[in-house]
Order: C-alpha cells, then structure tokens, then sequence
C-alpha cells in the first residue's frame, strides 16, 4: 500500500485502465494541463482538450462510446453539466431502453462538485440527486481515494453511463486553483481521510452499488456520500461523547443504490438519518426514506440537506451546507423523539 | 461627435484600481473562492457602458466589474458583495460572478455564453417595454463555441432585436488557446446569421467608442442587432490562482511540483510512441511559453495607451489619478471598516 491524494487514485487507476484498454480516451476542456501526466504518456490521440461546448462533446461522446470508443469526458464543473443534459437526459440514458437493450453506452461523465469554499451558487452544487433520477445512469460519488480508483476501474468496465463526480474539497488541484499555498490565510475545512490515503499498487474494481460501512452503532444508522461522509463520521464521535452510537454507511453510489445494506443497519437501529450535500426536496434524502419505507422496516427519520441555494458568503455557506453542528443536533433530536 | 477620453481613462482607471485592490484582498484570503478579474478589458468595458442610457440593459459574464462600475454601482456595495458581507449589492449571496443590480437592469452569469440569451431576452422585453432602449451581451472568444450563443445570434437577427453582442477576445477558453479549438472566424459566423459584424483593436478605448457607436444607434432606431469582435489580452490569467500564470511568473518555483509527476508518468512503459509523447511535452511547454510572452506584452495594456494620449497635460492627469486613487481607498477602506464592525459584533 502506498499514500495517495484523491485525485492522483483516480489518474492512477484512469491510467492503468488505459494502458490494458486503447478504447479508452479523455476529452473535456483543458483535459491537456489538468491531466497532464496521462496526457504525456498517452499522446493528443487520447488526451485532448475540447472547446467550451459542453452539449456538443458530451452529445458527441455518447455517439463515440455507442460506436465502440470507451471516451471518459470531463465536465469541468458538475454546475456547467445544465448545458450537456440533453445528450445525458434524452440519449445516454435512454440508448439501451431504446434499442431493446440492444446497444449500450460505456460512457463516463466526470465531474466537480460540492461546495466548501465560498464560489456561489452556480459553481458549489452537488446535482447527484438529480442527475441519478434518471434511470439509465450511474451516478458515484467516492468519499476517499482507495474508493475513487477502484470505483472509477468500475466505472470504466461499466456497460452503461456512468457520472462520476469528484468532490473539490477532495481534489487538490482544484484548491489549488483557489491559490494553493499562495492564501495562507484561507482554510479549507478538507477532510483528510477523504483527501489522502492508502491506496493498492494495482486497482481492482470496487462495484458500483456497494456500500461502505465507515462505522458501526446501534442507535442510529447516518447515510451519505462525498465529503458528507466524512461530516457525519465527525458528528459520530461527537456524539458518541453524548451516549448516541451511530453507524455511517457511505453509499459511494446512489444509482445503483445499495438498498440492501441500507435497511439491514435501519433494521437494526431503528432510526435514519441521511447528510446529503445535495438538496434536500425530490433528491436523495427522500428516496432512502422510500427504500427503507418500502421494505415496511419501522424507523424514525431526519435529514440534513442543503435545502437552498448555496450563498456565496463563507459564513452564510457554512450554515447552509451539511456541517457537524447540524448533524449531530438533528441526531439527538432524533434520539429524542 | 467625440469620445471624452479624460472621461473613458478616469472609469478604465478606476476599475482597474478597484480590482488590484481585489487582488490583495483575495490574496489574504478576505475574498473566497474563484476570482476572475477584467483586468485588459477596460478599454472595451469603457468604450460600450459610456454610450449606456437609463432603461438600457447589460448582460455580463463572470469579469464583470468594469461594467458595473461604469453603470455607477457604489464601489463600497461591489466590495462588501466580493467580501461576502450581508450589506453588499446582492446581499453577500452571489459574489464576483453572480452579480445582480436590478434598478441597473444588469445581470451576470457564471455560466460561459449565458449573456448571450440574457442579452437577446432584455432586448425582446425592450421592444415592448422600452422602445429606444438596448441590450449588450459580453462575452469572451470562448464562448462562441457554445451552442446557446450561435442560437442568440440566430433569434436576435430573426426577431431583428436592439442587442449588441460583444465578444472579448483575450485568446484563452478557460486554460485552452482558443485558436486551437475554434474553427473558422468569429466575426464570420455572426455574419452568417446576417448579423453585421466589425473586428477591433479592444486595447483601444477611442477606437471603441467610435466604431460602436452607428451600431449603438441603430440598435435604438430599430435597425437590429451588431456583433464585435474586440480584441484584449489577460494578463491575470483565466482566474488568480491560474497554474500557467504561476509558472510564467515564477518558472522554477511554478514547474516543480509538474516535473516530478511529469517526468515519471511520460516514462511509464505502455503509453503512445516516443513522438507522441514528445509531441504532448512540447504542447504543454509551448502553452507555458505563449503564458510567459503574453506576460510579458505589457505594451498592449489599455490603460498606458489612453494614458500616452493624455500625457501633454501633465497636471491633469496627475490630479485625475490622484482622485481615483483616493475614490478607490476610501472605498476599499469603507467597505473593510463595515466589515470589521460586522464581525465585532457577531463575535461572542
């Protein structure tokens, strides 16, 4: 095992998965400096930068992977993905459907999202939840680098659409567009876990619909994803101080969605509480409480969402977007009732 | 009729104080998150915003405070918004590029190309609204690659709508040198929506105002929309924080943490042949040395050159700049004593 950030697990396994497979290209824009070591080692062929056309490329790279390319296109923000949603909403998802499942689209879409660093509503979203409303897409969203590489290996052996989105407090270089070093004063609370981390020498696939159990406890059973994840493991120790024992499953995919998994612990503890950095109504938040629900398990429920738009102001943001405080107050008011 | 060129200079200078005062405050980390400056667009922000009238509309991209500060926002308001204080103009909710002024009918967006439809739908409202009033979009080279902008084009022409497109061409989409991912020439394609179309040098804020001005008025005569294609440079880069400006600026300090990785990933035995991969360093190097000589084309900066003009009248200038100096600290100074009081008195 050797030590890794994030972003280098999921260039590490994208470039172990390129040297066994030729299929496989990126494009995104400036996919040529952003990735620039698989740039070098695999040439413009496979690396290459696309204009700011965010409904044509990704339109494009649905045609090229139904036509046997496997292209892994980048959106540089999961924000911009509004302009691209066309080619994934009406032709990604619905290709296999369409065709009797006859022709399949071995796509994957990566993306930046999350918030945690004061860039307003229109760059900090999380989308995951609407984005896995669609049925015919994957959606994963990995919490530590192990994950991300070994997700991302099952992402790309994958038969179907798959967005991957990459959480930017996890992803150094795009801190480090925020100045990297060069802003000793600002503080990005990254969770380090989530950061860096051990990682194997060679990947193996981690499948999709697979959840993790971060921990494990009896009262109350916190679902999430991302950064989120690393959140609620914080509130756990917290609350652990007050006499709540919590287990924390990260979903590392919502679609598929480890529902199996999910209920056994709700089961068990009887309570859920879902962080979800993604808004709160019509998202993820309430299809758990669906799954759960629907597998007639008796429980008590909350949630913690970002439940509007994000504001630009740090302080306002950090009210908004799922942070310990909220998490464990909502969790011992939900031991209370 | 004239361009007042003391009066384009004093709003080119004062937006470019403004936003070096912006610098040093993200710089010590007072301003979050991404910050994409105008600077090396003053010239064109103030060639087009000095023929703007009451009603007119603006939509902006995500380097618009030249052209809030020339459609007279309160600089204090601008700064306390980029500070993220509850007293700024959209309320500490939107920041640098989310910016809203509506007695101003100014709108931003973060979202590359959106003016362009923001700039057609202010100009369909006009027409029932407003007649005799007008709509600029702004927008950079990188945005004519949008599928959205080629369709602004195509209904403002057909509609025969008062928008005046402005494209801003500092040749980088993002970290991409636009000419590589662009085919064709922008002015061409507007033409093809019969959209009469004039290439300028947008480093020039005489030669701004001039040619914009027929089409300005014909805008509000009723004769449709106009594109221009005005040429600047980015010496900030696409955003402070910029990797290639890093290492332009300091190639040694800048190249260290790429090299390694770099260097051990290009050696790695399965990739594409030696060509290819010598081919892809060279692309690289080669975009960090175009980064390095636009930095060092200072002679292309707006503001010297409408300076050069004015230079004769030395004490003039002098107390123009003073002024502006003085409008910018005290701004600066004003919006960062609010919010000092602020977090006073939030503090336990």
């Amino acid at each position: 095992m050797k030590k890794i950030s994030f972003a280098q697990a999921i260039e590490s396994a994208l470039a172990q998965a390129m040297s066994m497979d030729d299929h496989i290209i990126i494009m995104g824009e400036d996919v040529e400096l952003s990735r620039v070591n698989l740039f070098s080692r695999f040439g413009k062929k496979r690396v290459f930068n696309t204009p700011i056309s965010e409904g044509a490329f990704v339109g494009a790279a649905v045609a090229a992977a139904m036509a046997g390319l496997k292209p892994v296109v980048e959106v540089m923000l999961v924000d911009f993905i509004g302009t691209a949603m066309d080619a994934i909403l009406n032709h990604a998802a619905k290709v296999e459907a369409f065709s009797g499942g006859r022709w399949k689209v071995p796509l994957v879409i990566r993306s930046a999202c999350g918030g945690g660093y004061g860039d307003g509503g229109q760059h900090e979203q999380s989308l995951w939840g609407w984005l896995a409303h669609i049925p015919g897409v994957a959606v994963v969203v990995p919490s530590t680098p192990v994950d991300a590489g070994g997700l991302m290996v099952s992402a790309l052996q994958h038969e179907g659409p798959v967005i991957f989105l990459e959480h930017k407090l996890l992803a150094d270089y795009w801190l480090d567009y925020m100045g990297g070093n060069s802003r000793e004063a600002v503080h990005f609370d990254v969770p380090p876990d989530g950061a860096y981390g051990a990682v194997p020498h060679t990947w193996e696939a981690i499948p999709l619909g697979q959840a993790s159990i971060r921990r494990k406890g009896k009262d109350i059973t916190i679902a999430s994803v991302g950064v989120g994840v690393h959140r609620s493991l914080e509130a756990a120790t917290m609350l652990k101080r007050k006499g709540i024992s919590c287990t924390v499953l990260d979903l590392r995919s919502i679609a598929p969605l480890d529902k199996a998994t999910l209920c056994t612990s709700v089961k068990k503890t009887g309570r859920l509480l879902v962080v979800d950095e993604d808004y709160c109504s019509y998202g993820l938040s309430g299809e758990l409480a669906a799954v759960v629900s629907e597998a007639r398990i008796s429980f008590n429920y909350a949630r913690v969402c970002t439940d509007d738009t994000i504001p630009f102001s740090r302080n306002l943001e950090d009210d908004v977007l799922p942070n310990k405080t909220r998490i464990t107050d909502a969790a011992v008011k939900l031991m209370n009732e | 009729m004239k361009p007042d060129l003391w009066q384009l200079y004093r709003s080119m200078l004062k937006s470019r104080l403004f936003e070096e005062a912006v610098i040093e405050l993200w710089n010590q980390g007072k301003i979050s998150g991404e910050m994409h400056l105008a600077i090396g667009e003053e010239a064109i922000a103030a060639g087009v915003v000095s023929h703007i009238q009451e009603g007119d509309a603006l939509a902006l991209d995500h380097r618009g405070t030249p052209q809030l500060l020339m459609r007279g926002i309160d600089p204090v308001s601008l700064l306390l918004e980029l500070l993220g204080h509850p007293e700024g103009l959209c309320g500490g909710m939107g920041g640098h590029m989310h910016l809203f002024s509506k007695e101003h009918l100014v709108a931003s967006s973060g979202i590359v190309g959106a003016s362009c439809p923001a700039g057609v739908g202010f100009a369909l409202a006009h027409r029932y609204l407003r007649p005799g009033k007008i709509s600029i979009a702004f927008f950079g080279e990188g945005a004519m690659n949008q599928g959205m902008v080629m369709e602004s084009f195509n209904l403002a022409s057909v509609w025969q709508l008062p928008v005046i497109f402005i494209c801003k061409d500092n040749q980088w989409a993002i970290m991409t040198s636009s000419a590589s991912v662009t085919a064709g020439t922008v002015t061409e394609r507007a033409r093809s929506f019969g959209i009469p179309a004039v290439e300028i040098d947008g480093g020039d804020v005489a030669a701004v105002w001039n040619m914009i001005k027929p089409a300005i008025d014909g805008a509000r005569g009723g004769k449709g929309p106009a594109f221009f294609h005005m040429h600047c440079f980015r010496p900030e880069g696409h955003f402070l924080g910029d990797p290639l400006i890093r290492i332009a600026r300091h190639p040694v300090k800048g190249m260290k943490p790429l090299t390694g990785p770099l260097l051990k990933s290009v050696t790695k035995i399965k990739g594409t042949s030696v060509k290819g991969r010598s081919q892809s360093v060279w692309g690289v190097l080669s975009t960090i040395g175009t980064t390095m000589k636009n930095q060092r084309g200072k002679q292309q900066d707006p503001l010297k050159r409408a300076r050069k003009k004015l230079q004769a009248e030395k004490v003039r200038l002098q107390t123009i700049e003073q002024e502006v100096r003085e409008e910018i600290q005290r701004a600066v100074h004003q919006a960062l004593q609010i919010a000092s009081q602020e977090s006073k008195d939030t503090s336990p």
